[in-house]
């Protein structure tokens, strides 16, 4: 095994495209188990804590542009303002020790449908920043997961951040697990309502081979939205609404069962976090919600 | 051998003029833990030393075809690699049966079996070759549960047994059979006006000690082998080590190195003859460490069960008789499967009197995970399923489950069913009582001003509810648990103590093998010197073999044993100073005649507090040291037909109630409060026996709503070997545990002493299981109760 | 490969390092310093807890050539560490927000204790008192990594609530205790911490 250590991106580009099979490390969450537990012995290891760039952010306009290492504890911290979904997704990742040290980038590397970020990614809507040494490029998140803990990477590229939409209005995410603090999800659901373009997204996370938004659900949820005026009257949505919202939000789900749960469950654990995330959200869009507190964050 | 070993155990030393038993008092290992220097068997080291590492069965049940270890042995780095083949002795070891493979020859009987051995110069070298290793199987048959081990035709796990419990059991297959047989459960059933039956499930628990097997094995000059490892019986551990080596007892010097937890998942051995082999192989010293992938496989889990139970009771509530049938499963090797069995058979009952019982055992010989000790040794299957019975028998006579319960209680004075009367206080009605009257926890107490605080609510940090669909409950569950070895065992403890002048000041030594396993088994032992020899100062020397066995750290029975070994050779001890002291100074003064005479503050006095000498005249230059073994009163074997006998030594009681608010509809649990009320005897220090019971407690927590080994039917391999996916309750699931004791002294035992360590993890499991049906009307037959259980998905 | 870094104020340096070998192999196996905990290597108990240029993190998922240059400090320096930072900000800081534990509950804690036989000379940071003193302390494996992230805790708040020391140690499993005497610590170095503002 190899370690290399760039000092900047660019040299970091350069040893990736050099070594296409080297595998980077940042936080080391996913990487160092794999390592510890015998269950991958990579020819290269690429260190990217030396560069600082993926460690920052920058809050624009529309976007944030978040570095690919920017630890979870940071996002909880400094961006809850602006992407409350994901912040909300960090705090439920592992524990405060891995909070100081993974970022979306590993979640995004990694690919697994059980990453925390991927639903909130989804439903806040963004874009991944890759690059290589032949250029740089922006993937839709729709189309960044490939399959399983596959995604749309090309060998030499690195992801370098992600840009995401800053919130226009409430976004909430839920995560089930069998354990009440540092767990892997069972199944998780990310919504963000949209005002502006007055749309709700979705994001699904290990209830699929790949994190997925409910389609079907965002659909008739945004139609009854737009039929009922809600948008602009701010009323309460109605339970037939929110049931068949649930419904059709598990109804996308498209699980397996393993050690941790099963098929069913999560099925039935998407629809009562997608009930449930819609209630608070829309509560919180009517103005008069109640908050919930998230710790110290 | 050259060299130094560091991370070998230091004296530690107590100095107090207090701190006799009773008191609080404070770890002696405490500063070092706390500055990291405390020296556990994974901190040990060595110049010049090589890494051990297995390679395990990828399969269940397999003979073996062959073994090519060629490519493995011919790697740069590579000391040694070795099979079964190159063992120097004997092959098997086992603590009651001798069926232990040390390395898989002929087969392997359950996944995750060592089959070879390397040794290294870096971890990641010895993980290379042994991946190197060639091993071919051809796969057998499994067996994996009752029906399969039982058939007629099924294949023997073990084939030619000659162990002491073969010739009883009706199968091969079965390990041991405990019936017991009283009144006549069938006439009672007819006085019954309701009769409750039930099947109940108990899944696999891990220890999870947190620190893992390992250790080092340094070969010394005399062809020997000196051993630094973790374990909670070094005697039993060299009794089975040094045949598989080839050496006489006393060229195995073992030495206790820090033990980071064991609940009864040291009582095995594990990496140590397997680090002695590849040290005396190489004539290098080689330490071990398992990760925790390996751990799962390293050591025994609890026995997972079925129970299938029947209680009747008349309408006003008098249990008429149950009948039981407890099938425990032990997994490939019998380890302590036998006396497991005995515990579930004799403690099946409950802490109830039922003079009219059926009674049935028996444990398994299978393809699964071996199972074996842990913290609660067959009575904490039985007590998760006859609570529930009791809730049902409440529900059906419309009854208060506690009332039915208190009706029904047991007290000194009661005949088991194993005929053996209850001769010591048995507070059962008592410490129900309190749990029940304490005050109930506020409700809802995740709303704060802002909102929900998410962080007191089911699915905690996870965000899954603000309040919606929790429901809240509480349940009541009371355990009985035995103390100490049973069933005719000769158990006993060891302890030299020795007493002298030093720099001016008496002090004692206390020498014994017992294995500190955390439960503060070294401060009581300082705490009993001060109180029998009256000095200040207190040495604890590491345990070792150097001195006669202590016998084990588990069943509840060191405090009891050793420490009443301490005391009983710290008396020996008293006489022989006061022997001197009348032959010093028996002429000055007529007091010295008087037989009542005490040790206290470092002076000889009479009971009337008259101070005749100081310690340091009356010692001078001369040591006073004594060692003896001491024994609990013996106890009898349990009947094969009938299960009559005094099989056991004392009792423990504890009764929990638990309260626990559950998201009905994503089915997670928050356990808000587990109140306990235990009878402890005597506590000879309050703050470690608020600890033992916090501990025990949060133990059977965990089985009731997260941990389980999983192993897959289909082909008897572990899922989840890993703290990723087998689960311990972390900070936040865990509830404020307030604790009641009651100190009911045990006329038999030293000080009034009551073994703590185990009864609380036996109610703790029913009593969650209990709230969490209280709050959801569901039966819940199986622990852990998982949110597929609770949401019918 | 060789990696260089500072551990507990004091430059340190190891040769011929697997480049798969974690910062935690490094401190026990190279550096001698064995405190940090090896109990799961996946980062789901927190056993190994150090604080890596100042945050805590598992030490077991840090490859250790990324540690190269960091400024490192494991249980082994935290009295110390625990001790420069009282000298340079007296009394650790509490603003105007202290709700937590009352210095009346951590007094009935000192009432039902004992005099601290151990850990005298007053080498030990407070919250290593404070374990030894509420009888967090029992095995003792999990010890090292929880003193490391209750320490950062009462750093950055120095009246956590029960909730906020709840949280803060989610990360670091104990099988011995059932955490109750660790929530006991937390409280009573806290109020310590309170008590000689």
């Amino acid at each position: 095994m190899d370690f290399l250590r760039p000092a900047s991106w660019e040299e970091a580009l350069a040893a990736k495209a050099e070594h296409p099979t080297a595998v980077p490390i940042a936080g080391g969450t996913d990487v160092m188990v794999e390592i510890n537990f015998d269950h991958r012995r990579p020819e290269y290891l690429l260190d990217l804590n030396r560069i600082g760039e993926l460690s920052e952010w920058e809050v624009g306009e529309e976007n944030v542009l978040l570095g690919a290492s920017v630890p979870y504890s940071a996002i909880m911290e400094n961006l809850r303002t602006e992407l409350p979904g994901l912040a909300l997704a960090s705090h439920t990742v592992a524990s405060p020790q891995i909070r100081n040290r993974g970022g979306v980038g590993g979640n995004l590397g990694t690919a697994s449908p059980a990453g925390d970020a991927h639903p909130a990614l989804l439903a806040a809507d963004c874009e991944v920043e890759v690059e290589s040494v032949r250029g740089s490029r922006l993937i839709p998140i729709d189309a960044f997961y490939t399959g399983v803990k596959r995604n749309a990477l090309a060998a030499d590229e690195l992801i370098k951040r992600v840009h995401i939409k800053k919130a226009d209005g409430p976004q909430q995410y839920s995560k089930v697990g069998t354990r009440n603090a540092m767990v892997i999800a069972v199944c998780a659901f990310g919504i963000a309502l949209h005002p502006e373009t007055r749309t709700v997204r979705t994001g699904i996370g290990s209830a699929a081979p790949t994190p997925i938004r409910a389609k079907a659900a965002e659909e008739f949820l945004n139609a009854a939205l737009e039929e009922g005026g809600f948008w602009e009257s701010r009323k309460i949505i109605t339970p037939s609404i929110a049931k068949q919202f649930a419904e059709l939000a598990s109804g996308s789900a498209n699980p397996i069962d393993d050690v941790r749960g099963t098929a069913s469950y999560r099925r039935h654990a998407v629809g009562i976090m997608a009930r449930r995330t819609l209630g608070w959200t829309w509560e919180s869009y009517r103005g008069e919600g109640r908050s919930s507190i998230e710790g110290v964050a | 051998m050259a060299g130094t070993t560091t991370g070998t155990p230091t004296n530690v030393t107590q100095k107090h003029s207090k701190g006799g038993i009773g008191e609080s008092m404070l770890r002696p290992d405490g500063t070092l833990k706390v500055t990291g220097e405390f020296a556990y068997s994974s901190d040990m080291w060595h110049e010049d030393m090589l890494w051990g590492q297995t390679l395990r069965s990828t399969v269940a049940h397999a003979e073996i075809v062959s073994i090519d270890t060629s490519e493995a042995l011919a790697m740069d780095g590579v000391y040694a690699v070795l099979t079964s083949d190159d063992l120097p002795a004997v092959k098997n070891y086992g603590m009651e049966f001798q069926d232990t493979p040390v390395l898989a020859y002929g087969k392997v009987r359950h996944h995750g079996e060592p089959v070879a051995l390397v040794a290294a110069d870096h971890p990641e070298t010895a993980r290379r070759a042994a991946a190197k290793i060639k091993i071919e199987y051809r796969e057998l048959p499994l067996i994996t549960d009752e029906a399969s081990a039982t058939a007629p035709d099924a294949i023997l796990v073990h084939e030619n047994r000659d162990d002491h419990h073969s010739g009883h059991v009706p199968h091969p297959n079965i390990v041991h059979r405990q019936p017991i047989i009283r009144g006549n459960a069938a006439e009672a059933a007819k006085k019954a006006d309701v009769i409750v039956k039930g099947e109940y499930t108990f899944g696999m628990q891990d220890q999870a000690f947190l620190g893992p097997e390992s250790g080092l094995a340094v070969p010394a000059e005399d062809g020997g082998i000196d051993l630094y490892v973790a374990t909670q019986w070094l005697h039993s551990d060299l009794k089975q080590i040094a045949p598989c080596l080839g050496l006489p007892e006393e060229k195995v010097r073992m030495t206790m190195s820090g033990v980071g937890g064991a609940f009864g998942g040291r009582e095995d051995i594990s990496m140590q003859i397997l680090a002695s082999v590849l040290a005396l192989r190489t004539g290098k010293p080689v330490k071990m460490v398992y990760n925790r992938y390996e751990s799962f496989f390293g050591h025994v889990h609890r026995h997972p069960a079925k129970l299938y139970y029947e209680h009747g009771a008349t309408k006003d509530g008098k249990i008429t008789h149950m009948k039981c049938k407890i099938v425990l499963d032990g997994g490939a090797y019998a380890s302590s499967t036998a006396s497991v069995v005995g515990n579930a058979a004799s403690l099946s009952v409950g802490p109830y009197v039922i003079d009219d019982v059926e009674i049935e055992a028996i444990g398994l010989y299978s393809n699964n995970p071996p199972c074996g000790a842990m913290r609660g040794f067959g009575a904490v299957q039985a007590c998760f399923a006859y609570e529930a019975q009791m809730d049902k028998l409440a529900a059906k006579l419309d009854m208060d489950p506690v009332e039915l319960r208190q009706k029904n209680a047991m007290s000194q004075g009661t005949i088991m069913p194993t005929g053996q009367p209850v001769d010591a206080p048995a507070p059962v009605a008592e410490l129900l009582r309190l749990v029940k009257a304490r005050p109930l926890p506020p409700e809802q107490q995740w709303t704060t001003t802002e909102g929900s605080d998410v962080r007191a609510l089911p699915g905690g940090l996870s965000n899954t509810t603000h309040g919606e669909g929790v429901v809240r409950g509480v349940g009541y569950a009371v355990g009985i648990k035995n103390v100490g070895f049973s069933e005719g065992f000769d158990d006993y403890s060891t302890a030299k103590i020795r007493l002298e002048v030093i720099n001016g000041e008496a002090v004692a030594l206390v020498h014994t093998a017992m294995a500190e396993v955390g439960q503060g088994g070294v401060t009581i032992h300082a705490q009993i010197a001060r109180t029998e020899l009256g000095v200040q100062q207190v040495t604890i020397h590491p345990a070792d073999t150097q001195v006669g066995s202590a016998g084990s750290t588990s069943a509840g029975r060191q405090t009891y044993m050793t420490g009443g070994a301490i005391k009983n050779s710290c008396g020996l001890v008293r006489e022989k100073v006061l022997e001197i002291g009348r032959r010093k100074f028996g002429s000055y003064h007529p007091a010295w005649a008087n037989a009542e005479l005490l040790l206290e503050g470092g002076k000889v006095v009479t009971d009337g507090g008259e101070v005749l000498a100081d310690l340091v005249d009356v010692l001078e230059d001369e040591a006073v040291e004594i060692e003896e073994e001491w024994r609990h009163r013996p106890t009898q074997a349990f009947d094969l037909v009938t299960g009559q006998g005094n099989g056991h030594v004392q009792y423990a009681f504890a009764a929990h109630r638990a309260v626990v608010e559950v998201d009905t509809e994503l089915g997670l649990v928050k356990v808000v409060e587990l109140a306990v009320a235990q009878d402890v005897g005597k506590a000879l220090n309050p703050l470690s026996v608020i600890g033992q019971i916090q501990g025990g407690t949060v133990q059977g927590l965990g089985v009731a709503v997260m941990e389980e080994i999983i192993v897959d039917p289909k082909t008897a391999k572990v899922r989840n070997p890993s703290f990723t996916d087998y689960l311990l309750p972390t900070i936040l699931d865990t509830p404020t545990i307030p604790v009641d004791y009651l100190e009911l002294a045990d006329p038999n035992a030293p000080y009034g002493v009551r073994g703590i360590g185990e009864a609380p993890t036996l109610s703790s499991t029913p009593a969650v299981l209990a709230a969490i049906r209280n709050a959801t009307g569901l039966e819940l037959n199986k622990t852990p109760v998982r949110p597929e259980h609770l949401t019918g998905t | 490969m060789r990696v260089n870094f500072t551990v507990n104020g004091r430059q340190q340096e190891a040769d011929d390092v697997w480049e798969g070998e974690s910062l935690l192999y490094v401190l026990r196996e190279r550096m001698g310093l064995p405190g940090s905990k090896n109990a799961c290597e996946q980062g789901e108990c927190g056993s190994c807890t150090v604080r890596l240029n100042g945050l805590p993190v598992c030490s077991c998922l840090v490859a250790a050539g990324q540690a190269e240059g960091s400024e490192i400090v494991t249980v082994e320096g935290l009295a110390d560490y625990a001790k420069h930072r009282d000298d340079s900000h007296p009394g650790g800081g509490c603003g105007s927000v202290c709700g937590g534990t009352s210095l009346q509950e951590a007094r009935q804690w000192q009432a039902k204790g004992t005099d601290g036989q151990t850990g005298e000379g007053g080498q030990l940071s407070p919250i290593q008192q404070a374990f030894i003193d509420a009888g967090a302390v029992q095995c003792g494996f999990c010890t090292p990594g929880l003193l490391v992230a209750a320490d950062e805790l009462l750093e950055r708040n120095a009246s956590p609530s029960d909730a906020d020391i709840r949280e803060a140690l989610s990360g670091n499993l104990c099988r011995c205790t059932g955490y109750e005497t660790i929530l006991d610590a937390v409280r009573l170095a806290a109020a310590r911490q309170e008590e000689t503002v």
